[in-house]
């Protein structure tokens, strides 16, 4: 049973990261480290981590310095996860054999990745991990771009969002395809526990990684990363934009244990329009131009759509 | 639960793969992460069943791909721990990106690979076209020639590979099907003695060291990345041909095998020579040695060791030689071949009057006949004996159609 961080208040939180250095060079208001220290934060275990080449990557570990006191490996854009499984069968190996240096730890095995080396190109070695059942965490820090590369659409890029790849023009609203639903795809591996977080709900997301450490087996979390370079916003709104994020539903907060029993765990007390929401964005400014007014329409439809959906599985268990 | 030890006869009847797969269980190997491709896959079924009767204590990740069998065996010796895999061809060609990186982490692992044409067009059987594709991927190569060596060259890997000094991986190559589906007799080592050899794991920088964190794979730009690949190149260089040297003798000592890293044939006073790899150069030493009653002094240079590619003992082996064929077991698609081209480095700057021709063979599984390399010693004595190369630097052997020869 892994050791649950006792943390009783936002301050005592926000100092208590001692394995991630504020030390790095993630863009000042990036979520990216937020949510790092704050799955970092809900364990004193010992920690073997990787992270796939992205943002969180490039600006944690630039030689001859790392931002990184927990072990930590960086092998390339879509194999993290991999990485982190074959560290775990060397970890049963070496305790099985007895070999182990300090064979009393519990340590914890996670793979951090972008939505780009998760949803896309990684998909396949995430799924291989899932389906084998690793004693591993999976986290996405879901920027829903490839921000590293300078804004690229991924599999994650939600329709009309403008990205480099997929640019809104004099003809074009930008991305065309709906944003892929990874939560879902990996709870069917019928993993254990996937859920899906946001930063400004840190207690929300401390209690289900300390699920996710709790249970034996693969866990997959998918963590709204609000990008203040590629989403275009002020960095000091960072927190606002998570909030809009979760209060308007774009991004709802729920966990799925054994790939069947859905919990929503927020309820926002009042939804927002999703209109709020875009309109605190670059990424989606064309669409307030009236030929794609429609658009935002179809957005708020799809928002309650799913919102039902999820209610509907709630109460079926399913 | 302590596993069992396996009762060896002195000599079994083994082909080249199970051979590595009796290595594989001998040096007891914690973390194989595979994915079966032919005609590699017997190593690492072997494992499976060595595990599953209880031969073996360590842990069988059965992953998607090569590539994850080598991320995952990465993210094993990263842990710290003793790790091996095998593989071939398309899925060599598929790990080459983790290839490079598990050199540029200097993580020692073992990679049996089974030689075997690359497609298009789709091919089985065994080239060198996979061996190549690898050669520049910072690794340690070594090349079996028979189920023998591959069942010792795998021991000396480890060795190697694991030493302090050196963590580089290392891949054990042997020739597809010819080698690793051949049954002959290999003669054994007990399991303690194997094991001794090899030796306790001993991790450095490890993951699971909880104590001293490490930071493994950092981003360099133009500032470090020169000075990291540089060493790299260096220790590889320097200080691998070294280890191995002594790791050959130790094994000599232990088995009664002497391996080198050229292995001559008859080269003391030869005049024509072929140097080749894989299990051509047991054919070749068969035919120098039919030359020799026919009164041409021929000779055979077997490379055992690919990467880092042996100069010094390739110039010295070569020294005195009038007339050398080297032969490639790969298309080598717009250029000498590679043997040719590391031939020709490796005499240019000396004081040899050799003449040098390549010879491209056996793609594909294509026999090398004895009969080709009669054809092949003769033609080498043609050009000693008009003193300049008589025929096209470039020739393909035993190619239907036109004959295809080239510069
Ligand atoms: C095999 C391979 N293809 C492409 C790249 C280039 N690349 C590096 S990071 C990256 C995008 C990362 O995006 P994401 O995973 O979403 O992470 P983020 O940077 O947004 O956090 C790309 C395309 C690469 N490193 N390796
Ligand atoms: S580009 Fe976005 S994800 Fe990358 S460091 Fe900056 S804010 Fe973070």
């Amino acid at each position: 049973m892994s050791e649950m961080k006792k943390i009783k208040n936002l301050k005592e939180f926000s100092t208590s990261a001692d394995r991630f250095e504020g030390a790095n060079l993630l863009c000042p208001g990036c979520a990216h480290s937020i949510i790092v220290r704050e799955v970092l934060n809900a364990t004193n275990d010992d920690l073997v981590l990787s992270a796939s080449t992205g943002c969180l990557e490039v600006c944690t570990a630039v030689y001859p310095y790392t931002s990184w006191d927990a072990s930590w490996i960086h092998i390339g854009f879509e194999n993290g996860s991999t990485a982190v499984a074959g560290a775990e069968a060397m970890y049963k190996a070496l305790k099985r054999k007895g070999r182990l240096k300090q064979p009393e730890r519990n340590p914890k095995f996670v793979s951090f990745a972008g939505d780009g080396a998760s949803y896309d190109i990684g998909f396949q070695w995430i799924s291989g991990c899932m389906e084998r059942g690793h004693n591993m965490m999976h986290i996405v820090l879901d920027n829903e771009v490839y921000a590293n590369t300078g804004g690229q659409r991924s599999s994650s890029t939600p329709i009309g969002a403008s990205a480099t790849t997929s640019p809104a023009g004099r003809v074009s609203y930008g991305e065309k395809r709906n944003k892929k639903d990874m939560v879902s795809i990996m709870a069917s591996h019928h993993i254990p526990y996937s859920a899906q977080v946001s930063p400004n709900k840190w207690k929300d997301m401390v209690k289900k990684i300390q699920h996710g450490f709790a249970v034996d087996g693969p866990v997959f979390i998918n963590a709204a990363s609000p990008c203040t370079t590629e989403w275009k916003f002020d960095p000091k709104d960072t927190m606002t934009i998570a909030d809009l994020a979760t209060d308007s539903l774009v991004f709802p907060l729920y966990e799925i244990i054994d790939g069947k029993e859905l919990n929503i765990t927020y309820r926002p007390k009042n939804i927002v329009p999703v209109e709020d929401y875009l309109a605190a964005q670059g990424r989606f400014k064309h669409l307030f131009k009236d030929e794609y007014k429609y658009l935002i329409k179809e957005w708020q439809e799809r928002i309650d759509d799913n919102w039902a959906y999820l209610q509907r599985r709630e109460e079926a268990r399913v | 639960m302590a596993f069992d030890k396996m009762e060896l006869r002195d000599i079994e009847v083994w082909d080249g793969n199970f051979a590595a797969a009796q290595a594989l269980r001998q040096c007891q190997i914690d973390v194989v992460a595979a994915y079966p491709i032919t005609p590699s896959t017997p190593i690492v079924e072997g494992y499976a069943k060595f595990l599953a009767d209880n031969y073996i204590e360590g842990e069988f990740v059965m992953v998607e791909s090569e590539h994850a069998a080598m991320s995952g065996c990465i993210g094993a010796a990263a842990a710290g721990g003793r790790v091996a895999t095998a593989t071939s061809s398309q899925g060599f060609a598929l790990m080459v990106e983790t290839l490079y990186q598990a050199s540029g982490m200097r993580l020692p692992i073992v990679l049996n690979v089974v030689n075997r044409a690359l497609a298009s067009p789709l091919n089985v059987n065994g080239d060198h076209s996979d061996m190549y594709l690898g050669r520049d991927s910072g690794w340690i190569q070594i090349d079996a020639y028979c189920p023998q060596d591959a069942y010792d060259l795998n021991f000396i890997a480890f060795r190697v590979s694991e030493d302090h000094d050196i963590r580089l991986p290392a891949m054990v190559h042997q020739d597809g099907f010819m080698t690793s589906h051949t049954a002959q007799g290999v003669t054994t080592i007990s399991d303690d003695a194997a094991y001794n050899f090899v030796g306790d794991y001993k991790p450095m920088n490890d993951m699971l060291d909880f104590e001293h964190p490490v930071t493994h794979g950092v981003q360099t730009e133009e500032d470090w990345h020169f000075e990291h690949k540089a060493r790299q190149h260096n220790d590889l260089m320097t200080k691998v041909l070294p280890k191995i040297e002594e790791v050959f003798k130790d094994f000599e000592k232990l088995s009664g095998r002497r391996y080198n890293i050229v292995e001559e044939y008859e080269t003391k006073d030869a005049d024509v020579c072929v140097v080749c790899l894989g299990s051509s150069v047991e054919t070749a030493r068969e035919v120098a040695g039919e030359m020799r009653e026919k009164g041409i002094k021929a000779g055979v240079v077997g490379i055992r060791v690919i990467r880092p590619f042996p100069f010094a003992q390739i110039r010295d082996a070569l020294k005195d030689i009038k007339a050398i064929a080297a032969l490639d077991r790969s298309s080598p698609n717009g250029a000498p071949g590679m043997l040719f081209n590391e031939i020709a480095g490796s005499l240019f700057n000396t004081d040899t009057k050799a003449l040098l021709s390549g010879y491209v063979y056996g793609l594909g599984g294509r026999d090398l006949t004895k009969a080709q390399l009669v054809d092949l010693f003769t033609e080498l004595q043609a050009n000693v004996d008009a003193g300049k190369v008589t025929t096209p630097l470039q020739q393909f052997i035993g190619v239907r159609g036109p004959k295809l020869s080239y510069l």
